[in-house]
């Protein structure tokens, strides 16, 4: 389908959904970098900069019961797939409010009943378990789909191979999603891959690999739509690479001087929200006043949520040792 | 005299080792150019070169793997495992290869690695980048485990591990690396700490306390508080080594004080001390006045929280009431 096609076939409401997600994940990024360097959260945090047309594409070809699974920059999965910024943002200051209870923090966001697995922060750590939980789909008959989020540098990890291998003789409806920043913390994917396209590894293990442009938030979305569909009619698992990058270092105190600057400009170019603005205000699809709107919208439940999350209460010291065994207390 | 960091003591060792040394080389994950997560190798690329300190896909398994094969067949590898929670993604080459090899080949090779790797919490990091593993490590028969609580002692006692024929895992704590109070005279030469020696890091007569790692640091800031409030006299024992492991130091001082606390990061269920303890009452029970304390993590994964992380790991102040209770001065919380 032509690019104009599939614009028309998404229609409005669908592509403004798009832009939204973006900006809030863009937007919460920003704020919390601010939060964090006032010494409001603990340990460190892992930003989604530049990288959202991968979750938001990813996720808008999801159905509700489906589950993701996300990695130590967890941020934009949780927003895209539709975490509250409230408890996000609770999570980040630790309190007891947060969607982990302020036990798990900015490396395990999540919300299974919003279908998102709390974030595993071990590379390449959640591609077993989505095999586990796309096999449990379909051996009780659900018509449900698991996905996994992991980067370039999961997919050099024994649980990569692995768990592809295992999904494709299990035939269960994963799909591995591989975002490819180019950057494993601060090792370039070139200095510790001999391959060009990490989709192409899939063929090794008899399932298909493809590649979509992950700075493209409607490229993202169909080809993600494909593999999850396929997925669902039991076609089995899809390995599929966004090329795409993060605008920021690896951790919150890494200033990412590894990345050379042309790089760097080269791929801010194809920032994924400006050009879907551009897009948008070219197809005549939204004004800038709408844009505004949404933007100035996003900013006011980010206040509220940041007032929520302080005024929400710390854990007790006597919170330690709960919620270790599901049926039994922790003796001391 | 000058005075450095337990992490520039750290590098000290591996930058002195490898110019005297061709056959040590470095292997890990962001150690190169970015020189490490924790910037213990920053500098060493340029010296070095590349082949030396050798950058690796993220790749724990093999690249303890890739060590242990290394050092069968000539070399004497130094790997870092960017923190210690990934060392279970490298077990089987750690505990089912590195362990086992020289003994199950019924003494015909040696595996002469180094395993470096930061350990610990108290850094808001949670359950998967917090952990301090070295009791299921120190469990592994061929195994050695090293557990520096000073700069002094990380550059002693690192260039011994290199120089040992045996798998050793040195684990480094995230939070002295850089900390200044922690600063120390280091000799400029090289210098060795025999594995296996611990080290009287307090004298005292009054009650004996065994601990390890960041524990020593927090154990003698309780041992000074006791000192000045209830004139109690602490001896501290730093276990330096884990396993071999120095009983007799550790016998020794409570032949003295008659009475033993054991101090951990780690959660208290199966840690460490309890070794100590259990070789403690089969060796010495006629020494104790009192049964032995351990003072240590609480039993679940480190949490996000503040609150609950300074809950579940032990600090100056829960070493002081503990010890206290003990020793009959208040019935304070344990």
């Amino acid at each position: 389908m032509e690019h104009e096609d599939i614009i028309k076939e998404l229609g409005k409401e669908k592509l403004i959904g798009f832009y939204t997600k973006m900006v809030k994940i863009r937007s919460f990024e920003e704020r919390i970098r601010f939060l964090f360097l006032e010494g409001k959260m603990p340990g460190t945090i892992h930003q989604y900069i530049g990288m959202e047309a991968n979750a938001v594409g990813v996720c808008s070809a999801l159905q509700k019961d489906d589950v993701i699974a996300s990695t130590h920059r967890p941020h934009g999965h949780a927003i895209a797939r539709g975490l509250s910024f409230n408890e996000i943002m609770a999570e980040l200051y630790g309190r007891t409010t947060g969607c982990c209870r302020g036990k798990g923090g900015s490396m395990h966001l999540g919300n299974l009943e919003k279908g998102m697995l709390t974030a595993i922060a071990i590379v390449g750590g959640n591609l077993p378990i989505v095999v586990g939980m796309s096999l449990a789909f379909k051996l009780m008959k659900q018509n449900r789909v698991a996905v996994s989020f992991f980067g370039d540098g999961a997919s050099n990890e024994g649980s990569f191979h692995e768990s592809l291998n295992m999904a494709a003789v299990l035939n269960t409806p994963s799909v591995f999603v591989c975002e490819n920043n180019q950057y494993g913390a601060s090792t370039s994917i070139k200095k510790v891959m001999k391959i060009e396209n990490i989709a192409d590894r899939a063929r090794s293990y008899g399932i298909e690999g493809v590649i979509a442009d992950g700075m493209d938030v409607i490229d993202v979305y169909i080809h993600a739509k494909d593999a999850i569909e396929k997925a669902r009619k039991g076609g089995g698992p899809t390995l599929l690479e966004l090329k795409t990058f993060r605008f920021c270092g690896h951790s919150r105190r890494d200033p990412g001087s590894y990345i050379p600057k042309e790089e760097k400009e080269s791929w801010q170019r194809k920032d994924p929200i400006n050009n879907f603005k551009k897009l948008l205000l070219n197809e005549g699809l939204a004004g800038e006043d709408e844009l505004d709107d949404i933007n100035n919208l996003i900013e006011k439940e980010l206040d509220e949520s940041i007032i929520f999350a302080q005024e929400s209460p710390e854990p007790a010291p006597e919170d330690t040792l709960k919620d270790l065994y599901a049926t039994m207390e922790v003796p001391e | 005299m000058r005075e450095i960091t337990y992490l520039e003591a750290i590098r000290e060792a591996l930058q002195q080792k490898m110019r005297e040394d061709d056959s040590v080389y470095l292997i890990g994950e962001d150690i190169a150019e970015y020189g490490g997560a924790f910037g213990v190798t920053v500098g060493m690329l340029e010296e070095f070169g590349k082949e030396r300190i050798r950058n690796t896909p993220i790749s724990e398994e093999v690249i303890i793997g890739v060590a242990a094969g290394s050092a069968m067949t000539g070399m004497r590898p130094v790997a870092e495992i960017m923190f210690s929670d990934f060392i279970t993604i490298a077990m089987d080459d750690i505990a089912n290869q590195a362990a086992k090899i020289r003994y199950m080949f019924g003494g015909k090779a040696r595996v002469p690695i180094v395993i470096r790797t930061a350990g610990g919490g108290g850094t808001g990091a949670a359950g998967q980048h917090s952990q301090s593993l070295e009791a299921l490590l120190a469990h592994i028969p061929g195994l050695k485990v090293v557990m520096p609580s000073c700069p002094y002692d990380a550059k002693g006692l690192l260039l011994a591990s290199i120089n040992d024929d045996n798998p050793v895992v040195f684990i480094e704590h995230k939070l002295l690396y850089k900390n200044k109070k922690y600063i120390q005279h280091v000799p400029g030469e090289m210098y060795e700490i025999p594995l296996g020696k611990g080290d009287i890091k307090r004298k005292g007569k009054d009650l004996t306390i065994v601990a390890t790692s960041f524990m020593v640091q927090k154990s003698l800031d309780a041992a000074e508080d006791l000192k000045k409030e209830y004139n109690m006299d602490c001896e501290v024992v730093d276990l330096r080594t884990l396993r071999p492991l120095d009983i007799d130091l550790i016998l020794k001082s409570v032949n003295k004080t008659g009475k033993l606390a054991c101090v951990e990061e780690a959660p208290v269920f199966g840690g460490f001390m309890g070794e100590v303890a259990s070789q403690v009452t089969e060796k010495g029970f006629d020494m104790l006045d009192a049964p032995i304390i351990r003072i240590a993590g609480r039993n679940c994964p480190v949490p996000y929280s503040l609150v609950l992380e300074n809950e579940m790991i032990p600090g100056v102040e829960r070493i002081k009431s503990s010890i206290k209770k003990m020793a009959g001065l208040s019935q304070g919380k344990e």
